[in-house]
């Protein structure tokens, strides 16, 4: 330790008293052996779901839309929820990795580099959505990039459809360079360690050939603060931009200025929760819990209960901005959402997000593995309907009572939603097997050092 | 051995590896070796130290610039795109909305502000630290996991100038010197390195 006057302890972040060494063996064992059972059967699991999803979804491209419950008026349905839904995901990681980095919350550091590919492949899968949706994918670029082209047409860049085609491209751009920069160091490390051949090619074109020199360090860090100053805006205007696609119209219920703050809050609730729910399985399967410690999980119950909060306000705000605003038709949307005929969506969403996270008042069930993978579980599930709330009772029910409708989603589109679990965790299973599931070099900045002159006399 | 020899013709000294055990004692002989006077010489470590870019004497990134100057390239590109093809190219009414829609096109030209600014800053990071360069890797596979080095370079192969100021070229290099100098700082090892391409 240094010898200035300060005298503060730092908080104890790996537990089991590790050394440098057991940081690497521990992180890169499971990417050093065959997968275990568990991984198998988690793996074979994904890939069946995704070829439901995956034929589902061709099956669909030959027949055409008509196969989905999507109707006049309700023309969004499943697949913008479950859009919406994975963007959501995937904005925990982001937040963890930039904002609390930021705010240098060194806790962060035995989580961020799972969280944040939990944001990448949450944003791949969210970005399949948009795509589905259309019909005819292949058509896409045609409707949603700006390039020279013979009819020389442009895209509409008034519409906010098209402002999220920036902001999520931009998003999954951003996260992708901030973890592949976190990874360069522990690919070198993974580089060192490798045996095999084929391996040992891989993380050297990985690492890129980084080899810790200060001077490289010193660069790094700068580039590494920058990015999560960059990424942390970013991070709060993707939501905000994916709430311009319903608030930016009229429909009543969409049309309220409290959405974008509304939208990130329950986007930051709806990633914690999964990161719990994948964090307590990685720290279960790879035998990680000095590093994933019962206090990691305690901090991020807390900030489930606080974002929880917020969108509960949001819901309890809108019905009073309805009530005071004086408009029939924004007050008949709000009574409709929570008595109408999807009032059991309304309270699913209210219960779930609101009611049931209020457990994590009482430390013990902040510290209990088994009460906060439950809560996270419908947590996720409640924000899945928080956004099929949203989507779906708006449109069902505007103004004209000529023109109502009601939309019951069909065996393709759940069979397509249930797909898109199935592509999320291919990759993330997949990423638990090959790359460090926790930021090596970071953890090690951030840990105790450990009593190296010790060691040496005893050897 | 003999190969490896055969293979790089004139197998020239690149510098002496001092390792070290722990951060504390790499932070203080790094101090003593910048006091010695040598100025051509680096340290390497599994994490971030902090502290060692001050023992170093190294100056702050100049990444921020890179990210700045980006920005404001990102900034303007992305407006001028949707200036230009609102308004110029094909002005089309939407909405009854100016051409020059200034408040609809915030969000693009944020983003790409943002796209820009994360490239550049990721492109610049790496050029600076000469990467990617797959010649490269670490002296010991300890140096990315539990060991710290510093390493005192030899003086480069390119004839010294008579007139280059000391300041420039610090303490002259000898091999054994070197050496002996970071055992007494507090080195427990230390090693020859060899230029094999990677150096400039």
């Amino acid at each position: 330790m240094t010898t200035d006057s300060t005298r503060y302890q730092p908080e104890v972040l790996v537990t089991g008293g590790k050394s440098y060494e057991d940081v690497n063996n521990d992180v890169s064992a499971p990417t050093e052996r065959l997968p275990n059972r568990a991984w198998w059967v988690c793996f074979i699991a994904a890939l069946f779901a995704f070829s439901v999803g995956a034929i589902l979804a061709i099956d669909m491209f030959m027949r055409g839309l008509g196969v989905l419950g999507i109707n006049q008026p309700v023309g969004w349905g499943t697949f913008i929820v479950t859009f919406v839904f994975w963007v959501g995901i995937g904005h925990a990681g982001t937040l963890i990795s930039a904002i609390l980095f930021l705010f240098r919350q060194n806790w962060r550091t035995a989580i961020n580099r799972s969280a944040e590919a939990m944001t990448i492949f949450a944003v791949m899968t969210a970005l399949l959505f948009p795509l589905i949706h259309t019909g005819r994918p292949w058509y896409a670029a045609y409707w949603l990039l700006p390039y020279p082209n013979q009819r020389e047409l442009w895209v509409n860049f008034r519409s906010p459809l098209l402002w999220d085609v920036f902001a999520v491209g931009t998003y999954f751009t951003i996260s992708l360079l901030f973890w592949f920069t976190g990874l360069i160091p522990d690919f070198a490390t993974l580089r060192d360690r490798a045996k095999h051949p084929i391996r040992k090619f891989a993380y050297t074109l990985l690492s890129l050939g980084w080899r810790g020199s200060n001077r490289n360090w010193s660069h790094y860090e700068t580039a590494y603060l920058l990015f999560a100053g960059l990424a942390t805006p970013l991070v709060l205007s993707v939501h905000s931009v994916v709430s311009f696609d319903f608030a930016v119209s009229i429909i009543p219920g969409w049309h309220t200025t409290i959405f974008p703050p509304y939208f990130v809050a329950g986007a930051v609730f709806s990633g914690f929760a999964m990161v719990v729910t994948l964090l307590i399985m990685v720290r279960e399967i790879f035998n990680l819990k000095d590093y994933i410690t019962l206090n990691h999980l305690e901090k991020m119950n807390k900030i489930i209960m606080a974002t929880g909060l917020l969108v509960g306000y949001a819901y309890i705000c809108e019905f009073f901005i309805a009530w005071y605003s004086g408009v029939s038709f924004e007050q008949y949307a709000f009574i409709n959402r929570a008595f109408g005929p999807y009032w059991w969506a309304y309270w699913i969403m209210f219960c779930c997000n609101v009611i049931v996270p209020q457990i994590f008042w009482w430390k013990k069930a902040r510290r209990n593995i088994a009460i906060m993978f439950v809560i996270s579980l419908f947590v996720n599930v409640g924000m899945w309907f928080e956004r099929y709330v949203i989507t779906i009772t708006s449109l069902h029910r505007d103004f004209l009572p000529s023109s109502w409708a009601m939309y019951i989603p069909t065996f393709h589109d759940w069979g397509i939603v249930f797909g898109s679990f199935g592509f999320f965790f291919i990759f993330f299973l997949l990423f638990c097997r090959l790359l460090p599931t926790i930021a090596m070099a970071e953890v090690k900045s951030v840990m105790t050092p450990p009593k190296v002159a010790l060691k040496e006399e005893t050897k | 051995m003999a190969e490896q020899a055969q293979k790089s013709k004139e197998k020239q000294l690149a510098g002496v590896l001092g390792y070290f055990e722990d951060a504390t004692s790499l932070i203080q002989a790094t101090r003593k070796v910048k006091e010695e006077g040598y100025v051509a010489f680096d340290t390497f470590t599994p994490f971030p130290v902090h502290g060692l870019d001050e023992a170093q004497g190294l100056g702050r990134s100049f990444l921020p610039f890179v990210t700045f100057g980006a920005a404001l390239v990102g900034l303007s590109s992305g407006y001028l795109l949707q200036y230009w093809t609102s308004a110029v190219a094909w002005p089309l009414n939407v909405g009854g909305k100016p051409f020059n829609s200034i408040p609809a096109f915030v969000p693009v030209a944020f983003e790409t502000t943002i796209l820009f600014a994360g490239l550049a800053t990721f492109v610049a990071m790496l050029l600076v630290n000469r990467l990617p360069n797959l010649k490269r890797k670490s002296f010991d596979p300890s140096l990315t996991n539990n060991r710290f080095a510093i390493l005192i370079e030899a003086p480069p192969s390119r004839e010294i100038e008579d007139d280059e100021p000391e300041r420039v070229l610090g303490k002259p290099f000898e091999e054994e010197e070197a050496a002996e100098f970071l055992k007494k700082t507090g080195a427990t090892a230390t090693q020859k390195v060899f230029y094999e391409g990677w150096f400039s």
